[in-house]
């Protein structure tokens, strides 16, 4: 059996009830599978739980963060819920989408855009998720950084001067 | 004002994250008292402290525990199961408990589970608090090396992103492997919970509070605080505030001095135009209002609102109030589990009508529609979720009614474009947009 299936079996004996182990199962496998759930993944789910790839898929549905989509390399996710909406969180959508050229709900081979509700960083807005981990205080101007931080290119702070004689 | 810290002591600003420095201060001191008493001991020092819930019910913790049936009367096995599923809009300070003190929340457990005779806990963790799981893992594996334990098991199990898992019976549906959908109450997961066995669902802040009040003792926890309001509270500020943060604060504190003195006041020289107390789901105080309240529950149920999950959301005078009226409602249609029709419905119909007034599109009779809407969730649904989009909704309409016919009236938004939350984008719009062909 699959590296997959033992651990599985791992995580179902941390239950009294076997089926509670469905969401970490399909965790675990979204994580091995590149960041998504494929028709592949659920089989495997299924098997390794004795439950059906439809049963697994009516539960992935239901839960944003499982993903039945091919992801980018780097998931970017901005909080647009009111705490980070009042202070800019727009802003900052609209710089990713243009400093990576795509718009929020688009995906790439390199990045997924996605705008997402309340990620519980109010105090720190705005909060931006990339790859999971939270950055706080994002502000618009910051946002070019972090797309050449993510496409691996060294980032220039750029000089005003510079761009007045250009 | 002395602002003893409860939750944070011992953490001078910074993270007790090794077991040793927690020992230091104190830690596991009030486990190892716990297990000298009876668990009705235990039960009767959380209800001498006057502990209330933290997770925005405000339930006395003591008496839900002492709900859970002795393990003699049923031959089940007793759960404990810990809600760190934080996720209502304006709320963080769990994630910060788990972050900065995550021995005191893992020693609360321990007791709570000594208190409800329970050697099963769950800790059911919202799947974005990455950071704060490893922190868990980590704190976990440092008990199980000094054999904190004994004869306990906790297993942190993640969630994946729905907010509707925050209430406790979605909550317990999802942890049995199933779609997060609340269940009809009665019975109440102390009788009938986790895999239909007794089940006490607690509150992070809850659970660890209660390892303060066994350190301190029951009556010297209830001194703190207010009356009906006991102790000290983790209040999330955020907003148009300088400084938003988690504030360790008595209950009692002026909502006035938390935005003013400790939230630095309302930045960039703007002012403030209306304050949301208690998390999203509460309704919201005029800026005149707010200036005369203290955070605690007396105080703001005479005001018509509630203390919720302590989640204080400043609003300057840049915000349109059918825009914050269209993002709080588009925030509940999508997290809408679909289970019942009032909430699936007319969560999606007050979005619409909201929408329709903000574009400039509304007619008198749509006011009306948004009332008669409103009207037919309240009350009618399983679970708060529909609930609470109607209340807070309803409540920027009665309150800011003259920016809602002034959208009609002008047949626009008469912030033309300059409100700090113009064009926001939620989730729920971009699924629209993802079918809309976008305009060249």
């Amino acid at each position: 059996m699959s590296a997959l299936y033992d651990e599985i079996q791992v995580m179902r004996a941390q239950y009294p009830e076997s089926l509670s182990a469905v969401m970490p199962a399909l965790q675990l496998a979204q994580e091995r599978n590149g960041g998504w759930l494929s028709e592949q993944a659920f089989r495997d789910v299924a098997d390794a739980l004795d439950l059906t790839p439809a049963y697994c898929l009516s539960i992935a549905s239901f839960y944003d963060m499982f993903r039945l989509e091919p992801t980018g390399e780097h998931v970017i996710e901005v909080c647009t819920n009111v705490s980070c909406g009042l202070k800019g969180a727009q802003q900052v959508v609209e710089a990713f989408e243009r400093g990576l050229e795509m718009r929020a709900g688009e995906t790439t081979d390199d990045f997924t855009l996605r705008t997402v509700e309340c990620l519980g960083g109010c105090g720190w807005a705005t909060i931006v998720a990339v790859d999971n981990r939270h950055r706080l205080h994002v502000q618009a101007e910051d946002v070019p950084r972090i797309v050449a931080e993510l496409r691996g290119v060294e980032w220039v702070e750029p000089d005003d001067e510079a761009d007045v004689d250009a | 004002m002395s602002t003893p810290e409860i939750v944070f002591a011992g953490c001078n600003g910074g993270a007790l994250t090794e077991i040793a420095d927690y020992e230091a201060v104190g830690g596991f001191q009030a486990l190892a008292k716990a297990r000298a008493l009876t668990p009705d001991d235990v039960i009767a020092e959380l209800k001498a402290s006057n502990l209330r819930g933290r997770g925005g019910a405000f339930f006395p913790t003591g008496m839900k525990w002492s709900f859970v049936p002795k393990p003699d009367k049923l031959d089940k096995p007793h759960y404990l199961v810990i809600n760190a599923d934080e996720s209502e809009p304006g709320t963080f300070k769990d994630r910060e408990i788990m972050l900065r003190v995550p021995f005191r929340f893992l020693e609360g457990a321990l007791i709570a589970a000594h208190a409800i005779e329970s050697t099963h806990v769950f800790i059911y963790i919202r799947g974005e608090y990455e950071a704060e799981f490893e922190v868990l893992v980590a704190s976990l594996e440092q008990m199980r090396a000094k054999r904190l334990l004994g004869d306990v098991t906790i297993v942190l199990h993640r969630g994946a992103g729905a907010y509707i898992c925050g209430e406790e019976t979605a909550l317990l549906e999802s942890l049995e492997g199933k779609r997060g959908q609340p269940r009809t109450k009665p019975p109440f997961p102390a009788i009938a919970g986790l895999y239909a066995s007794p089940t006490a669902v607690n509150n992070v802040e809850s659970i660890t509070t209660a390892t303060s009040v066994l350190e301190l003792g029951g009556e010297e926890y209830a001194k703190l605080g207010v009356e009906n309001s006991a102790g000290t509270r983790v209040f999330s500020l955020s907003g148009n505030v300088v400084n938003g943060g988690n504030y360790e604060l008595p209950h009692g504190f002026p909502l006035r001095d938390l935005i003013n003195d400790i939230g630095g006041g309302i930045a960039d020289g703007r002012t403030l135009k209306a304050v949301i107390p208690g998390g999203s789901s509460t309704v919201v105080l005029t800026a005149d209002e707010a200036n005369t309240v203290t955070l605690d529950f007396t105080s703001l149920v005479g005001a018509g609102t509630a203390i919720g999950s302590a989640a204080v959301i400043a609003i300057d005078d840049r915000c349109c109030m059918v825009q914050l009226a269209v993002r709080v409602s588009q925030f509940y249609q999508h997290e809408s589990c679909g289970k019942c029709t009032p909430c699936r419905v007319g969560t999606k119909w007050l979005t619409t009508i909201l929408q329709k007034i903000e574009d400039g599109r509304g007619t008198q009779a749509d006011m009306d529609l948004l009332v008669s809407v409103a009207e037919r969730i309240n009350g009618k649904c399983l679970c708060p979720l529909g609930d609470s989009d109607a209340i807070a909704v309803m409540s920027y309409f009665d309150k800011f009614r003259d920016e809602f016919q002034a959208h009609i009236d002008e047949g626009g938004c008469p912030f033309h474009g300059s409100s700090s939350l113009d064009q926001l984008l939620a989730p729920v719009a971009m699924h629209i947009h993802e079918h809309t062909p976008v305009h060249a």
